[in-house]
């Protein structure tokens, strides 16, 4: 493999393959090989889950145990017919699911599922952007746009006020989210994804320890951030038919719902960087457990750390799909004031004492 | 049934069953016992009630334990706020209307209101007929309101000072009123009244001549013949037209 | 309601009052209820209730058919609860023809009526919680609801439209082990309904969401003629089974729960008491059960005395159901009323949605607890 990627290198020359051949072929394996699988088996994740939480089987039709599901339900969406209300604003009805999905995507640029490679191993990340957290902020807050812009143009006075309720939504724990994520950022010293987990490293133990109020708000803020139940008000079936995506069809309607997965998935990545150490194993302090960085498997072995990164994803979908499993939705009022009153104060407060205690020790 | 005496209830069956012959034979073993109506002049509610209100309550009789009385028109609403504010009937159960085309007025709303300290239900009539309109009692009882709409939907009796006298459970416009005794069962021909540009008259749904799923198409609205130039290419009338205006 | 002006969506962010229609196509309305509102964002200003989608003209079919064969037009109005519906249309003619149903049968319509009183409820808690947003009690009450419907299919054949009651008594008697598997599921009852009120109770969400919503008051509720657990949550302790007592009713212990606020929490937790004590009440009969005929001695062909009326009501598990019949002498009814529950009691929606915000109107609409069939007859 080294071979011939010398070989393409001479090919190109350096310029065109490190700037144009290898993020491209990072891009496809991020997106093909990780992202895109993790969010469908996410979706029958769940709901085998939410089956095995209400004592019901969930989808077991198709294929062993009901595997291909997913499959089956984006063929299905395929499938469907394509309806544009007459009276929607069309371009816009079209740009929406696109401004949902795009933003998702391109946050996985920065998001490091592995280490970076030294010598001949891989680098698992498409690049180490010095700013990323600034950059994953800003590109999930460009997924609201896509929402609010759904709901106006579906021109229906309930994808209206699910948009209007997105937009207060999703701004209002921005916040909250956005000022969580300074505490870890204050200890690692770096916004670089990669500088954090490395930061873990060096300071030996999962920041989640010292920034447990940070993570609090941060996971509460996310769960509303990707409405998701108790916060799935823009979408609230009983209340709002379907909320913003209520007059979207087949595969546009298959965007949304991507979309919601792919910013779960985000969220749970960011949270695991932040949080949990990133691709690191459990414990990374405990040398009588070194055996779980998995060197004895030889050259699998620079696989084993994605595999803990998609472990830690997955422990934080659990908690979405328990989350909802077992909630009732909160009402809006009250949500406003949960991220006003309650998160904003504690993520200010957990920033003070960071800081406090870095300007101390 | 509720009025039976408890002890005699318990008595199981299969002792009845060897008394049987016995004078103490049980009750739902004996011929049915029809009630019959007892005079209630002399119940101290209607007395209260004949005090209050004078000449309102023509009659009162009781079945089953049931108080029923006959109150007139002009009576009803002094009756009725008699009855809530005096004698503590709170608890609005039901407005009803009925048919009885036989007599003079053939309307009746019946009214049942209830005591919850004393447990006594108590029934009132007022007769009214097509024209005549009854006092609506929504100000005494708000209850009223949707039982009155129902009974004006049902059988086209009309409520004075209803807030909000509209058909309630039949669409708007409809065109007869369906509990009375002379409506069809099967019912009747209500698209030429609601939707005229589609039926034509007796080519509804439900008509003598056959039902409206068998319509092909809504006949063309009656257009004056203006130059409807080529409105119709493959339609006879339109061709015609076209022809007869070049 | 006033009317928005023509048209559009450019004058739409103009308005500050909107109308929308809610319904009746709309997953939370229980059927197919429709509602004009008025909203000023989410804040519902006005409500105007709009029924009888779903009107089958029962009232007219009552008069077509004999006294027997109107049963099963009782089954088709409140769908979730036949049994209520039978055992107050049956009662009605009783009382009209003088019948006295035998003991036996009492207590078979007692351990019906209030396994049916059960599986309403569920079917309620299921709805009102999967409104609020809670979803997995949906499937903990159908997983208890599904044992009752088999314990009814058991004994009429039928699972919803039940038609298991006749005037003058029962038309079949029990099945062989009926009562034990009866019992059984009575008795693993109470711990079910521990599991629905450990995921809803005490949480905080569902608190915050139902607590002061919706807020009826007892002066209120009397005028308005609501009855049943709407009008106990309000604190008023009126209960039909205990106030005029039929059939078994007044032989088995219970206790009516009654609620203090009259919010949508206290109408909550008045139902779950209410589960409680119709599984005592049914274990109750069960064991009392006497031995007997269960059918009473009745003319072959029932006809009303002529020129007479009555009203009977017995306490549904939606409020009061009651029928007027009026006798002229023949096998039909010469009229016949039903007082619906659903409908009395769906008369107060727009003063209790007056000032909530949309979510509150849907948590109402749950608590109402209405069954369109029944509003529309």
């Amino acid at each position: 493999m080294g071979g011939l990627l010398e070989g393409v290198r001479e090919a190109l020359g350096d310029t065109l393959f490190f700037y144009a051949f290898s993020p491209l072929v990072k891009i496809v394996v991020v997106m093909f090989i990780l992202v895109l699988p993790l969010v469908t088996a996410m979706i029958l994740i769940e709901r085998k889950l939410l089956g095995f939480m209400q004592f019901r089987t969930g989808p077991n039709r198709v294929g062993p145990w009901g595997l291909l599901q997913p499959f089956a339900d984006v063929i299905k969406l395929l499938g469907k017919e394509d309806v544009i209300p007459r009276e929607a604003v069309k371009w816009a009805f079209l740009l929406a699911p696109c401004l949902v999905v795009g933003p998702m995507f391109v946050i996985f640029a920065v998001i490091p599922f592995g280490p970076p490679g030294e010598g001949e191993s891989l680098n698992f990340f498409i690049t180490d952007l010095n700013v990323a957290a600034l950059f994953i902020l800003a590109m999930a807050t460009l997924g609201v746009y896509g929402i609010i812009i759904a709901g106006w143009a579906s021109n229906s006075k309930f994808s209206l006020m699910g948009g209007l309720r997105a937009a207060a939504q999703m701004v209002s724990y921005e916040v909250p989210q956005g000022l969580s994520v300074v505490g870890p950022l204050i200890l690692a010293g770096s916004m670089s994804m990669v500088d954090i987990v490395e930061a873990q490293r060096e300071a030996q133990i999962w920041f989640i320890f010292p920034q447990f109020l940070a993570f609090f708000v941060y996971l509460v803020a996310g769960v509303a951030e990707t409405n998701r139940n108790p916060f799935d008000l823009p979408e609230a079936e009983t209340e709002l038919v379907a909320g913003f995506h209520t007059e979207y069809t087949g595969m546009r309607f298959a965007l949304f719902f991507l979309g919601e997965y792919g910013n779960m998935v985000v969220i749970s990545a960011v949270a695991s960087i932040l949080f949990l150490g990133g691709w690191m194993r459990p414990f990374p302090n405990v040398e009588a457990l070194a055996f779980l960085d998995g060197a004895w498997l030889g050259p699998l072995a620079m696989f084993v750390p994605l595999l803990w990164f998609f472990v830690k994803i997955m422990i934080f979908m659990l908690i979405y799909v328990w989350f909802r499993g077992t909630f009732p939705r909160y009402r809006f009022d009250q949500l406003m004031a949960l991220g006003w009153k309650w998160l904003l104060p504690l993520a200010l407060l957990n920033i003070f004492l960071t800081g406090l205690i870095k300007l101390v020790v | 049934m509720s009025e039976k005496d408890p002890e005699e209830a318990a008595k199981p069956a299969a002792e009845a069953g060897a008394e049987k012959g016995v004078e103490a034979k049980p009750p739902w073993l004996e011929n049915p016992v029809v009630p019959e109506w007892i005079d209630a002049g002399e119940d101290e509610l209607v007395l209260a009630l004949r005090d209050s209100c004078p000449d309102a309550v023509s009659s009162a009789h009781s079945l089953e334990g049931d108080l029923s009385l006959v109150v007139t028109r002009e009576g009803a609403l002094a009756v009725a706020s008699s009855l809530k504010e005096d004698l503590g009937f709170r608890y609005f159960v039901d407005a009803a209307g009925a048919d009885y085309p036989d007599r003079e007025e053939r309307f009746e709303v019946v009214y049942h209101v209830y005591n919850i300290d004393t447990q006594r239900r108590v029934r009132f009539k007022i007769a009214t007929g097509e024209e005549v309109a009854v006092p609506s009692l929504t100000g005494v009882w708000r209850g009223a309101n949707w039982p009155e709409r129902e009974a004006y939907d049902m059988y086209g009796i009309l409520f004075e000072g209803h807030p909000d006298l509209t058909r309630i459970l039949l669409w708007e416009g409809f065109n007869g009123y369906p509990l009375r005794k002379e409506f069809p069962v099967e019912g009747i021909d209500t698209g030429a009244a609601i939707y005229p540009e589609y039926y034509g008259p007796e080519q509804g749904p439900i008509s003598g001549v056959g039902t409206g799923w068998m319509v092909p198409k809504p006949p063309e609205p009656v257009v004056e013949a203006a130059e409807s130039d080529e409105v119709g290419a493959g339609e006879g009338e339109g061709e015609g037209e076209g022809e007869s205006s070049a | 309601m006033s009317e928005l002006p023509e048209k559009g969506p450019e004058t739409l962010f103009d308005l500050k009052e909107m109308e929308l229609n809610f319904g009746p196509q709309h997953p939370s309305t229980h059927g197919v209820l429709r509602l004009k509102l008025k909203v000023d964002g989410e804040r519902v200003l006005d409500c105007y209730p709009i029924i009888g989608y779903l009107h089958r003209g029962t009232e007219k079919l009552f008069e077509l058919h004999p006294y027997f064969q109107n049963v099963p037009h009782t089954d088709r109005m409140d769908y979730v609860a036949a049994a209520t519906n039978n055992l107050a249309y049956c009662g009605a003619v009783e009382k009209l023809c003088g019948l006295v149903t035998p003991p036996r049968a009492r207590y078979i319509r007692t351990i019906l009526c209030e396994l049916q009183r059960i599986s309403s409820h569920l079917l309620w808690l299921a709805t009102h919680a999967i409104d609020i947003g809670a979803m997995t009690p949906f499937f903990y009450c159908f997983r208890e609801r599904e044992l009752i419907l088999d314990l009814f299919e058991e004994y009429c054949g039928a699972r919803l439209t039940l038609n298991c009651m006749r005037p003058g008594g029962q038309p079949h008697d029990l099945p062989l082990g009926w009562t034990d598997r009866c019992l059984e599921f009575v008795e693993s009852f109470p711990a079910h309904v521990d599991e629905y009120e450990g995921l809803l109770t005490n949480n905080r969400i569902w608190k915050t969401r139902t607590i002061g919503i919706g807020v009826l008051p007892p002066e209120l509720a009397l005028d308005y003629g609501i009855s049943g657990p709407m009008l106990r949550g309000s604190g008023v302790d009126w209960d039909l089974r205990k106030a005029r007592p039929y059939e078994a009713y007044d032989e088995v212990e219970f206790d009516v729960p009654l609620g203090k606020n009259g919010d949508t929490y206290d109408r909550y937790l008045v139902r779950m008491a209410e589960m409680r004590q119709s599984g005592r009440i049914i274990k109750q009969c069960i064991d009392k059960l006497p031995e007997g005929p269960i059918m009473a001695k009745k003319p072959r062909v029932l006809k009303a005395p002529k020129d007479c009326e009555v009203y009977f009501s017995i306490e549904g598990p939606k409020g009061e159901i009651g029928f007027y019949i009026v006798g002229d002498g023949t096998t039909n009814p010469y009229r016949c009323h039903v007082r619906a529950p659903s409908f009395i009691n769906l008369q107060a929606l727009p003063d209790l949605v007056r000032n909530h915000l949309l979510a509150d109107l849907v948590a109402i609409i749950g608590t109402t607890d209405i069954v369109l069939g029944e509003v529309d007859r």
